[in-house]
């Protein structure tokens, strides 16, 4: 008797053992409110420092668990392997830059402690998204990183674009969320399990079948919202736009992470004879690169423009989605494109959040000679999205390419080369104008804090690509459980 | 040491972008100066070519343009300095180099071994004097006077950056590498048009990027098709040169062929990929375009040799014919088009077009599929890489001119300009053996180049050689009235000061042109070092 309870307090142990980032952004989370909650208000910003501190060891953490242990932990319903840990690191590094980025934005907004325990359940929420491999985790981790995310975009109460971003943010997430839970319960139907391997193991394995079709559409729908692909992608430009800058670098990339992962999950426990997602999933890419593209080229507001580009980056990351399984580049190619979009979206970001928001493109306009530093951040994350090497970005199209061609699906290869040339008009709208025009005025800053997270993040774009590596060795052995 | 050629001029390039720019008058960093130190600044700044010419300087501006020129002038000797070290590296590698065929001296680096790319370099027959004539180029640009327009550091440091990514990409023997240097070199060459160009350079650089960036992408899709087809899997390329991987023929070969061609075809440019060089050439600034024309042109023809020729030669031969017929029309029209131009700088951007005709006609020729005709096959191969060669320091002093006579005249019309040969006698030398050299005089570059190209085109498709010989007769008529337009006749009175060139300007342009003559009177240590790499290729005995 005793043995089995000291057996099931140890199998206990080893799965909150798996957890343990996770319950540190919770605790962080929760400690930071009760700071902001108690602390006057001088100290507010005290918040800032715990919510680093939080995510730097919980970051800390997850680098131990790497190359540990390859398994399904809570009873399938939660993964422990590379795939999910990495997005933890790439979730977390990116979160601690936004929190670079949000501390001077916020200084002297009054109530502004409680914004990291937003932050941080937002990213915990994008977490949980990568890692679980459960309907109902599923669930749960989408209306915590959407729930949380509302509320960041509209932290601005008496923003009318940031009011506007939210309502359509909010609107178009439950839209596409209305008939999750119904789909949720058509797939529980037919394979008696909510967990990804009980669906591998129950779901029909042939022939056409309606509810099958119904219910794995319902689950993908809010993952398109959560990526931002076509169809669910109008929010991204609005929220770009409206929200903080320090948010819209936080939403537009970080909650992808987690998307894209549990995406690739969920895909592959489908029965690939029942139902053929492959084209679906590269019909997708084509419209959402194409969409966002074309959309970017006549904004003339700079965070609108990185919003669409946003949306063309989605289009280019579900190439690996198409390759999963066909190619060995797919799942390297995902992680990479993942690390290095977020790290070059938070770069570009944090150039407007540092030029206080500002994103006129006459802002922008003799960036090189009045802030040479800025500038040289927003070139390397612009060179990086269109795929510049040695930059980050340039491996990550490379390999993105080559997994599509390897998988049979060329034609994708070609269409994102198409874009990527129509990408450098709008770009370069961004870039020409910083480059080679004259000064057209002072351009103020917002303080320390912002730019070296925008430097750091610029940095690590140039660093990863030269030393790519140690990535992509780590990403080729890394497991996408339960496939 | 290779290495040390392509690094150091790189991180030089960092260096300098880093030097903080010093507080003088007329900076619109520090008012320090004038209430209108801005407009006094940009005065100086034009003023900083006309120094050289006229020592005559807007008196209100003096102290602040004397303490400007003299900063800048500190910042060229130095980028000269470090420019002048690859060159003699490369000068040393050519001094070792033993001409056995396979790639020599070479220092290779493992570098993403999970994907199969290395960091390798090493020169051949091919790569070493297109490297040596990069670093010899860059140097002269380098030192060439140019309006700095008050940004001299970064200046610099784009173009030795892009003197390292230039040499480093003809040293590259993976073909990793050899896309990142093909792409960086255009993203500096961008910058330096949109930043130092004149008339429309925004719209002229976008055009460049745009249409280079398009082809470099076909080209890094090409480059993926045929590392996704070697076994085991590797971007370096003596190894895909052993494998072999793709067949002669079928569509992936074909498509793969097509993405490569597309890419060096832009680079090059083959009609009908032409349109993004004239505004590109005439709006960059002189030393820029002698770049882009004697450097970045070529690597469009030294992926066609490194790569389809050596790495896909069946598909190449399949293809040879309709190559060598677009290569004539690019040479016709290239020809016919520079006749009708009265811009002097659009003029040379299309005897351009008509010399990488050339060179595209001998490549063609050289990897045709001809039974017992393997030694005009290298000669004509010979003759289009020595044609790179000459082609690159030829139009380099044409364009480095026409940035001469910009700086004087502010106008690249010809017609009105005339008797010059009176006024600037360095400057008409120079000019009227570059011509010369261009249109294809015995004992000059561009015969030794032109003649072996189609001595070896006649045995392999006499047709096209007597049709684009019709070229070399169109070129000389041009070059000719373009001597006499400039330099004969009345000499207008607007040009009465006329200054001839500076000693730098004279000193750079003979280091060019002295080259030219050696290589047209004694091309023995050229050719041999070049006969190593294209004898083997074409399967002479």
């Amino acid at each position: 008797m005793s043995d089995g309870m000291n057996g099931a307090d140890a199998d206990m142990a080893a799965m909150v053992a798996d957890v343990i980032p996770e319950i540190m952004l919770i605790v962080g989370g929760v400690a930071i409110l009760l700071y902001a909650l108690f602390v006057p208000r001088r100290l507010q910003a005290g918040a800032a420092l715990l919510a680093l501190a939080t995510t730097i060891g919980a970051g800390a953490v997850s680098l131990s668990m790497l190359s540990g242990p390859q398994r399904l932990t809570f009873f399938d319903t939660y993964a422990r392997d590379d795939a999910a840990v990495w997005s933890k690191l790439i979730v977390l590094v990116a979160t601690a830059a936004v929190i670079g980025l949000s501390a001077p934005w916020f200084r002297r907004d009054p109530r502004h402690g409680e914004y990291y325990t937003l932050l941080l359940f937002s990213s915990l929420g994008a977490i949980l998204l990568a890692g679980a491999t459960d309907l109902k985790e599923f669930v749960m981790a989408m209306v915590l990183s959407s729930a949380t995310g509302f509320v960041l975009v509209a932290y601005h109460r008496r923003s009318s674009p940031a009011s506007e971003g939210a309502i359509k943010y909010y609107l178009l997430g439950a839209f596409t969320s209305a008939g999750t839970l119904i789909g949720v319960a058509y797939l529980f139907g037919l394979a008696g399990s909510t967990t990804l391997t009980g669906l591998d193991a129950g779901l029909p394995s042939s022939g056409t079948n309606l509810a099958l079709i119904v219910g794995a559409a319902l689950v993908i729908l809010p993952l398109t919202f959560k990526i931002g692909a076509a169809p669910a992608h109008a929010w991204i430009p609005d929220v770009s736009q409206g929200a903080p800058a320090p948010v819209a670098a936080f939403v537009t990339s970080i909650p992808k992470v987690g998307g894209f992962l549990f995406l690739a999950r969920f895909l592959l426990a489908l029965p690939a004879d029942a139902i053929d997602w492959r084209p679906l999933v590269a019909v997708l890419a084509a419209a959402t690169m194409t969409l966002g593209n074309l959309a970017a080229l006549w904004q003339e507001d700079v965070r609108r423009l990185l919003g669409w580009s946003a949306v063309s980056q989605t289009g280019y990351g579900l190439m690996a989605i198409v390759a999963l399984e066909r190619s060995d580049l797919a799942l390297p190619s995902l992680l990479f494109f993942l690390l290095a979009y977020v790290l070059g979206n938070t770069a570009a970001f944090g150039v407007v959040t540092e030029l206080r928001g500002r994103s006129e493109l006459t802002a922008y306009t003799g960036l090189a000679r009045s802030r040479p530093w800025l500038a040289g951040a927003l070139a390397i994350a612009l060179l990086s999205f269109i795929g510049i090497p040695p930059l980050a970005g340039f491996f990550a199209k490379l390999a993105l390419f080559g997994a599509a061609i390897e998988a049979g699906y060329t034609w994708l290869s070609v269409l994102a080369v198409i874009n990527t040339v129509i990408s450098i008009a709008y770009y370069g709208r961004v870039l020409a104008p910083a480059y080679f025009g004259e000064r057209a005025g002072p351009a103020p800053v917002l303080g320390r804090w912002a730019a070296v997270a925008t430097l750091a993040a610029a940095t690590a774009v140039i660093v990863i690509g030269i030393v790519a590596e140690p990535f992509f060795r780590a990403f080729a052995d890394a497991a996408l459980l339960p496939g | 040491m290779l290495t040390a050629a392509i690094f150091i001029p790189i991180v030089a390039a960092i260096v300098f972008a880093l030097v903080p720019r010093p507080a003088i008058a007329g900076d619109d960093e520090s008012p320090v100066g004038a209430p209108d130190s801005e407009s006094g600044g940009v005065l100086a700044d034009s003023g900083g070519v006309l120094v050289l010419a006229e020592s005559a300087v807007t008196p209100t501006a003096l102290s602040g343009a004397d303490r400007r020129a003299a900063y800048e002038r500190t910042i060229q000797i130095a980028a000269t300095a470090v420019a002048a070290v690859p060159l003699l590296l490369m000068v040393a590698a050519w001094v070792r180099f033993e001409g056995t065929g396979a790639f020599e001296q070479v220092e290779a680096v493992s570098w993403i071994p999970t994907l199969g790319v290395g960091y390798r370099v090493g020169i051949d027959g091919l790569s070493l004097p297109l490297a040596a004539m990069t670093a010899l180029i860059f140097v002269v640009a380098i030192a060439y006077p140019v309006d700095l327009r008050g940004r001299a550091a970064p200046y610099f440091a784009l173009m030795l950056f892009l003197m390292g990514v230039s040499i480093g990409l003809f040293l590259a023997l993976d073909l990793f590498l050899f896309f990142v240097f093909w792409d960086l070199s255009l993203v500096g060459m961008y910058f330096l048009i949109g930043v130092w160009g004149h008339g429309d350079a925004q719209r002229s650089a976008l055009k460049f990027f745009v249409y280079t960036l398009a082809g470099s992408l076909a080209l890094l899709l090409a480059i993926l098709g045929l590392y996704l087809a070697t076994e085991p899997r590797t971007f370096d390329m003596a190894e895909i040169i052993r494998q072999q991987p793709l067949p002669a023929t079928g569509l992936y070969a074909t498509l793969v062929f097509l993405g490569f061609f597309l890419g060096f075809a832009i680079k090059t440019p083959i009609i009908p990929f032409h349109t993004w060089l004239p505004p590109a050439h005439v709006d960059a600034p002189g030393p820029a375009s002698a770049v882009l024309a004697g450097v970045l042109l070529k690597m469009g023809a030294y992926g066609f040799v490194r790569v389809l020729m050596a790495i896909m030669p069946g598909t190449f031969e399949r293809f040879a014919l309709p190559l060598a017929i677009l290569a004539v029309v690019s040479i016709l029209y290239g020809s016919l088009v520079a006749l009708a131009q009265s811009n002097l700088k659009r003029l040379i951007a299309y005897t351009s077009v008509n010399h990488m005709g050339y060179v595209i006609l001998g490549l063609a020729a050289g990897g045709a599929s001809v039974a017992g005709k393997a030694n005009a096959q290298a000669i004509a191969l010979t003759g289009a890489i020595v044609e790179m060669v000459a082609h690159g320091l030829i139009t380099g002093a044409l364009f480095l001119i026409s940035g001469s006579l910009l700086a004087r005249a502010h106008t690249y019309e010809m017609n009105e300009f005339g008797g010059l040969a009176g006024r600037a006698r360095a400057l008409t030398g120079l000019t009227v053996v570059a011509a010369f050299a261009s249109l294809g005089l015995p004992a000059l570059a561009g015969f030794v180049a032109e003649f072996q190209i189609f001595a070896g085109t006649l045995a392999v498709y006499p047709w096209l050689a007597a049709v684009g010989l019709a070229g070399i007769v169109i070129t000389a008529a041009l070059f000719l009235r373009m001597l006499q337009q400039l330099f004969l006749g009345p000499l207008p009175p607007r040009w009465a000061r006329f200054s001839d060139l500076g000693r730098v300007e004279v000193v750079a342009l003979g280091a060019l042109i002295a080259l030219v003559i050696v290589i047209g009177v004694i091309p023995a240590w050229l050719l041999n070092v070049i006969d190593s790499f294209a004898g083997p290729l074409v399967g002479r005995e």
